[in-house]
């Protein structure tokens, strides 16, 4: 049997690399990739706890994750593609219009 | 109370006509403003007949300030005095809403007018009706503040505007001492209720008060104090100047508020408040002289006027001397008295020349208040003419009119009174005469002779409508028989009823001469009346180049009187230009223009700078935003850390 720790580091892992992604990358789609990326790799550390705990609460806590991951990548991409239409192109240094 | 509809009738007149007036009432104000004044002309008769039963009312209907030991009641007192008053100011104030329905006729602002009037007479009512000083100060500011919007009216010329100003800036300094009056009294006597205050006003005699490191005699400071509001408000010297100037109002506003009642509610109140004069010599004499003073100096300053309303206003100032004068020597009941008559020929000379000045209007006159460009008006308008007549033969005392029983009540008193009263008599005969030349200067100018004005115009002038003439009609009629009801008991035994009537209020007045004295004083004011009328109509009538020669003799004296004794102007010097030089150096250039400006622009600039640099945080870049989350959330993880 896999031990807790190996989840919760893979966990880690892919939380480190989804944040260094969002933040390292310019290209609007990877970042978004990147924020799936982090979502999941909470998922992944919910599930294990929840198998650890013999408790069903995390794994009703993904369900949600899920969803809400779905939604936001459903609104996000949508915004991407109107966003391109008036301004071809998805780099985010490119992307400024909220400039103080 | 039924009785709290007779100021509550005319305050809502008002609050109908301002809401509601501009958009939907326009030309039919009157309909609104009228009916509520007759409603409390008829409802002050009954208050009136209830009086004359001998049933004083004194009610308090709401308690309106209560502060510790300080209570002020909302609180009617209806006596012998007041019904006199409400009266007088009800029955003139419906016939000179009557004629203003004519004379008002077509002005844009007519409902405007009709507001402004039925607030005036609210106001006027509550001053009358008060029975504690605080109530009879807020009735004061209000007529004043009716006064300044009435002065204003036509508020596109600017005469009139500075009028209004003027006669508001002067009234508030004798509205300074009236206030710290009031103030007094309930220092001295810790409550502002006439009955408490009058009750006690025995036991307060010969007290004292430190002013300035002087020791002071605390009831005549109040009446010192009290007379200064009067004397602001009735237009006594020196605080006369803003009355002429007020005959720039519409004339039915001179007529009601600047003739007949707000202008007498000094008198009224120097009346009231006889228990607290009559305690006080030095009071008594102050309030006498300036009456007499103000009574012949005014009369000087009528004769040379050329402005018809000017005339009368001055007039007006030098009648309300008369009152003073009576109320000074402690013939209180003589002063309402000829307050009472005064109302109705005064009112009756004012709406007259107002009926003059429409006909004028009406043929385009260009210059149609100046009496050197009238006359020859008998022929068109002879109602104006014959009411004209019996207000002149009124004011200037001619026997078995109004004003010589009052006038002739005064001047006997007067006389009555030692030494500074012989000396007040004097004073007020000279007055008469010039009030009988002045006034007879005043008909022959504009009604006899030939017209002088634009040939063009005379055939336009004719007689002023029903709605103006009818008013004038019986306001004569109260010009002659309005006395009637004072014939001093030499001439007719037991006919003295004003004097009678108003005993329980004001007492009966003091000192005793014989009867060939008295008929003596009489014989003199009719002699000096007759006088003034006969030096007018040799002068304006025979010899018609004589005035123009006098003038011209004595060119020093007549620029004196041509020009008010220089009084506006010393004014002017004095007490004007140095607060406007004040203003503009000390207040708009420093305190305006940098603490106030400051202060404003400061705060502005301050919060403006820090955001401009605070902007900066918002660069628009994702990556940036991002990197602040990440940081933010690596402290909240620390802090839970490191800080269990």
């Amino acid at each position: 049997m896999v031990p807790l720790n190996w989840y919760i580091i893979l966990s880690a892992i892919m939380f480190s690399i989804g944040v260094v992604g969002f933040l390292a990358r310019r290209n609007l789609i990877i970042m978004f990739i990147s924020i799936e990326l982090m979502l999941n790799s909470v998922n992944i550390s919910l599930v294990a706890y929840s198998h650890y705990l013999q408790s069903l609460r995390g794994q009703i806590l993904v369900f949600f994750i899920i969803t809400v991951a779905a939604a936001e990548a459903a609104i996000g991409l949508a915004i991407i593609i109107a966003f391109y239409k008036n301004n071809p192109t998805i780099k985010v240094d490119e992307i400024n219009l909220l400039k103080g | 109370m039924i009785y709290t509809l007779i100021p509550l009738l005319p305050l809502l007149a008002f609050i109908i006509n301002i809401l509601f007036g501009r958009d939907y009432i326009r030309d039919k104000a009157h309909l609104i403003a009228v009916p509520a004044v007759a409603g409390s002309f008829l409802l002050s008769l009954v208050a009136f007949a209830g009086v004359l039963k001998g049933e004083v009312i004194n009610v308090n209907v709401y308690s309106w300030i209560v502060s510790g030991d300080f209570n002020v009641s909302i609180g009617f007192l209806i006596d012998q005095l007041t019904a006199i008053m409400l009266m007088v100011v009800t029955s003139i104030s419906t016939l000179i809403f009557i004629y203003s329905i004519g004379y008002m006729h077509g002005d844009k602002g007519y409902y405007r007018f009709f507001a402004y009037l039925s607030l005036f007479v609210f106001s006027m009512l509550i001053l009358v009706m008060a029975n504690n000083f605080l109530l009879l100060y807020f009735g004061w500011e209000a007529v004043g503040l009716c006064s300044y919007f009435l002065i204003g009216y036509w508020y596109e010329k600017k005469s009139a505007a500075n009028a209004g100003k003027k006669a508001f800036i002067v009234n508030r300094f004798g509205d300074f001492g009236f206030g710290l009056g009031v103030i007094l009294i309930f220092l001295t006597f810790g409550s502002l209720d006439y009955m408490t205050v009058f009750s006690g006003a025995d036991s307060v005699l010969g007290q004292t008060i430190n002013l300035f490191g002087y020791e002071v005699d605390t009831i005549t400071l109040i009446c010192l104090l009290l007379f200064c509001g009067a004397v602001g408000k009735s237009a006594q010297m020196p605080l006369h100047v803003w009355l002429p100037d007020a005959m720039e109002g519409p004339t039915p506003v001179s007529a009601l508020i600047h003739a007949a009642t707000m202008v007498t509610a000094g008198v009224f109140m120097v009346a009231r408040s006889n228990p607290l004069f009559s305690l006080s010599a030095t009071a008594m004499n102050t309030v006498a002289v300036v009456g007499g003073v103000t009574a012949i100096f005014a009369a000087t300053i009528a004769l040379v006027q050329k402005d018809i309303k000017r005339v009368i206003a001055y007039s007006t100032v030098s009648q309300l001397g008369y009152m003073f004068l009576a109320l000074g020597v402690g013939a209180y009941s003589a002063g309402i008295f000829h307050l009472y008559t005064h109302a109705y020929f005064k009112a009756l000379l004012f709406l007259g020349s107002g009926s003059v000045i429409h006909a004028l209007h009406h043929a385009k006159h260009d210059d149609e208040q100046n009496m050197e460009k009238m006359g020859g008006l008998k022929k068109y308008m002879p109602v104006t003419y014959w009411v004209f007549i019996i207000a002149t033969l009124s004011i200037t005392g001619i026997p078995g009119l109004a004003g010589f029983f009052s006038k002739d009540e005064i001047l006997w008193r007067a006389y009555l009174g030692g030494d500074l009263g012989k000396f007040l008599w004097f004073l007020g005969v000279a007055a008469a005469v010039l009030t009988a030349f002045y006034s007879w200067r005043l008909i022959y100018l504009t009604f006899h002779g030939s017209y002088r004005g634009d040939p063009e115009q005379e055939h336009h002038i004719h007689e002023s409508p029903k709605v103006i003439t009818v008013p004038l009609i019986i306001l004569a009629v109260g010009a002659v028989a309005a006395g009637w009801v004072g014939i001093p008991p030499v001439i007719l035994e037991h006919a003295d009823r004003i004097g009678e009537f108003l005993a329980p209020v004001l007492g009966h007045p003091h000192g005793h001469g014989t009867h060939l004295e008295e008929w003596l004083v009489i014989a003199v004011s009719v002699a000096v009346a007759v006088i003034g009328w006969l030096v007018a109509m040799f002068m304006y009538i025979k010899k018609t180049d004589l005035p123009e020669k006098i003038a011209s003799l004595f060119k020093p004296i007549y620029n004196l009187l041509f020009n008010k004794y220089w009084i506006d102007e010393l004014y002017d010097k004095i007490f004007v230009q140095p607060v406007l030089k004040a203003s503009d150096r000390i207040v708009l250039a420093f305190f305006d223009a940098k603490i106030i400006e400051g202060v404003v622009n400061g705060i502005p600039a301050l919060i403006g700078g820090f955001s401009k640099k605070l902007r900066n945080v918002q660069t628009g870049f994702l990556s940036n935003y991002g990197l602040a989350m990440a940081i933010g959330a690596l402290c909240i993880i620390g802090v839970f850390i490191f800080m269990r």
